[in-house]
């Protein structure tokens, strides 16, 4: 060999590792292959690392399919049934968390920079609005911060907030102090611990807990009712971050698709009610006792998750009645959840109708109108 | 090692799985059923025997969570080793029609073993050094270009590599298997 002067053998030794990765130059490469040739330890060596590097595999696991989950899950606590089970309407924001979080393990650094667009309906049109991953995940646990004080558990935003008590008030205090959001570990990690005390603080509540009601600012729910809602609004997050990164993410499983579905139809009725407070909608047309059946819409959800329900038009206190239907809507699940998610324009959404058209109406506006930032 | 849970998190896993409280076998599979699902397919390399042998560890733990001594080790050493026995058992058993001999099975559990442990060493060894190898195998770097990456000397560089797969090397326990099952060919 030409060149510089012999490498020495401690230096030949350290590129060992190099080497067998082929990761030297050719000159360097060239001085360890002669070097090996008469040293008996450094060529034992050689052999060991070359056969380490045939144990790497170029790529990472697949990623696990998120269903695997419920599968193992629903096995284990059919072996042994659990002291202290979840809730089965807490089992929709278990598994949604559980979900997200996986997506948001699976993403790279660069895909947690992409801007995530967020779109819900004001009432009136169609809103948008582009922040980052880790704002997204501020944003759910701002609200899902309710839920946790609800719970007893702290409020993420701190024990002396004076936000208002909506949501979207919760969220900008939450986007103007949170240090935690900086970083996308950072917010992953303070969302995700909070999700899971909430899963564990649900499980140990007692009895009444369910009917306990949560503040939503201008309106509340129940605890069991809230948990649902925050199931919903991960899953739909969920969605716009998938989107943004260009990553699949399917719908959730057929019976919690069910359990978001019912609740939406469920609040339709004081959606319209506060439509016609605020001149959004046409005023009611008939004057229903409370507890009498009153005027309805048929809606029909089809697919995963479906059902019928009967929306009472007129008043939120009213039933709602098969013998007093004027209109039906049939459309599927997903584009039901679409809509209530305000990522689809009222006037858009692919559905089936028959009977009274402004009913129709009022009630597709008063569904996107379930939206909010 | 470093991305193992501080020992007082096994423990207070050990003590919610023992009250039967579902949502801490929530926490244990979000937590494991990757390394878990991983190791079982890299065994048997089938989408569906790994799923199995999720399935059965996972329900191992919640049935027996006492079986695990928190003074042999982590839970997630304890967890990895049982999804090994499992999913060895179960490439026996596909393998026992009468097609292999004895010794090509042995073979073939070797082969499969070492890839495992293996994956379950890069996983679990320092991180400096896993990004040093991921580097250099993965991106194709040269030592030199990774020092410049990770901001270290050129001799750390060359250390960490050599390191880790010195680490790496440690998955081919007893007689070494003629040819490891990989994916892609070493370069």
């Amino acid at each position: 060999m030409t060149g510089p002067a012999p490498t020495p053998h401690k230096v030949l030794k350290s590129l060992l590792g190099a080497w067998a990765l082929a990761a030297c130059s050719s000159a360097e490469t060239a001085a360890v292959e002669e070097h090996l040739t008469d040293c008996a330890a450094c060529a034992e060596e050689a052999v060991r690392l070359r056969d380490a590097v045939s144990l790497l595999h170029p790529e990472d696991s697949l990623d696990l399919d998120p269903r695997l989950r419920s599968r193992v899950l629903a096995s284990c606590l059919g072996r042994r049934p659990p002291r202290v089970p979840v809730p089965d309407w807490a089992a929709p924001y278990d598994a949604e968390t559980a979900r997200l979080d996986a997506l948001l393990r699976d993403i790279g650094e660069a895909e947690w920079r992409a801007p995530v667009r967020l779109r819900w309906f004001d009432g009136e049109r169609s809103m948008a609005r582009d922040i980052s991953a880790a704002a997204v995940i501020g944003h759910l646990r701002a609200v899902d911060g309710l839920v946790a004080t609800g719970l007893g558990l702290p409020d993420p935003l701190g024990p002396e907030t004076t936000a208002g008590g909506s949501p979207e008030e919760r969220t900008e205090a939450l986007w103007a102090h949170d240090p935690d959001g900086q970083t996308p570990g950072a917010a992953r990690s303070a969302w995700r611990a909070q999700t899971t005390a909430m899963i564990r603080g649900v499980s140990f509540a007692d009895g009444d807990a369910a009917e306990r009601s949560v503040p939503y600012g201008p309106f509340s729910l129940s605890l069991r009712d809230s948990f649902v809602d925050r199931a919903f609004e991960c899953w739909v997050h969920a969605t716009d971050i998938a989107e943004a990164v260009d990553y699949p993410y399917a719908p959730p499983a057929p019976g919690h698709l069910r359990q978001m579905v019912e609740l939406a139809a469920r609040m339709l009725p004081s959606v319209l009610a506060g439509r016609r407070r605020a001149g959004l909608a046409p005023p009611a047309r008939t004057l229903v006792a409370a507890g009498a059946p009153g005027r309805s819409l048929h809606l029909e959800v089809e697919g995963s998750g479906g059902g019928h329900w009967h929306i009472p038009l007129d008043s939120p206190g009213a039933l709602g009645s098969p013998e007093e239907t004027v209109a039906h809507v049939a459309l599927d699940g997903i584009e039901f959840c679409r809509l209530a998610a305000g990522h689809i324009p009222p006037e858009e959404v692919a559905v089936g109708r028959d009977g009274d058209g402004e009913a129709i109406r009022d009630v597709l506006l008063a569904t996107a109108s379930l939206s909010r930032l | 090692m470093a991305t193992d849970a501080p020992p007082k998190w096994d423990r207070k896993m050990q003590q919610r799985l023992a009250h039967g409280e579902a949502a801490a076998l929530g926490e244990l599979y979000d937590r494991f059923a990757s390394l878990v699902h991983a190791q079982a397919h890299r065994v048997l390399g089938c989408e569906s025997g790994a799923d199995r042998v999720t399935r059965d560890v996972f329900g191992y733990v919640w049935e027996h969570p006492g079986a695990y001594d928190p003074k042999q080790g982590s839970l997630r050493s304890w967890i990895a080793d049982l999804t090994h026995q499992r999913a060895v058992e179960r490439l026996r058993q596909s393998q026992e029609d009468g097609r292999s001999t004895p010794e090509e099975i042995e073979e073939k559990v070797r082969a499969a073993s070492a890839a495992a442990r293996a994956d379950y060493i890069v996983t679990s060894m320092p991180a400096p050094l896993r990004a040093a190898l991921d580097l250099a195998y993965r991106r194709r770097l040269d030592y030199r270009q990774a020092a410049a990456d990770l901001g270290v000397t050129e001799e750390e560089a060359r250390r960490r590599l050599r390191l880790g797969l010195q680490l790496l090397s440690t998955a081919h326990r007893g007689p070494r298997a003629a040819a490891p099952r990989v994916h892609g060919s070493a370069r």
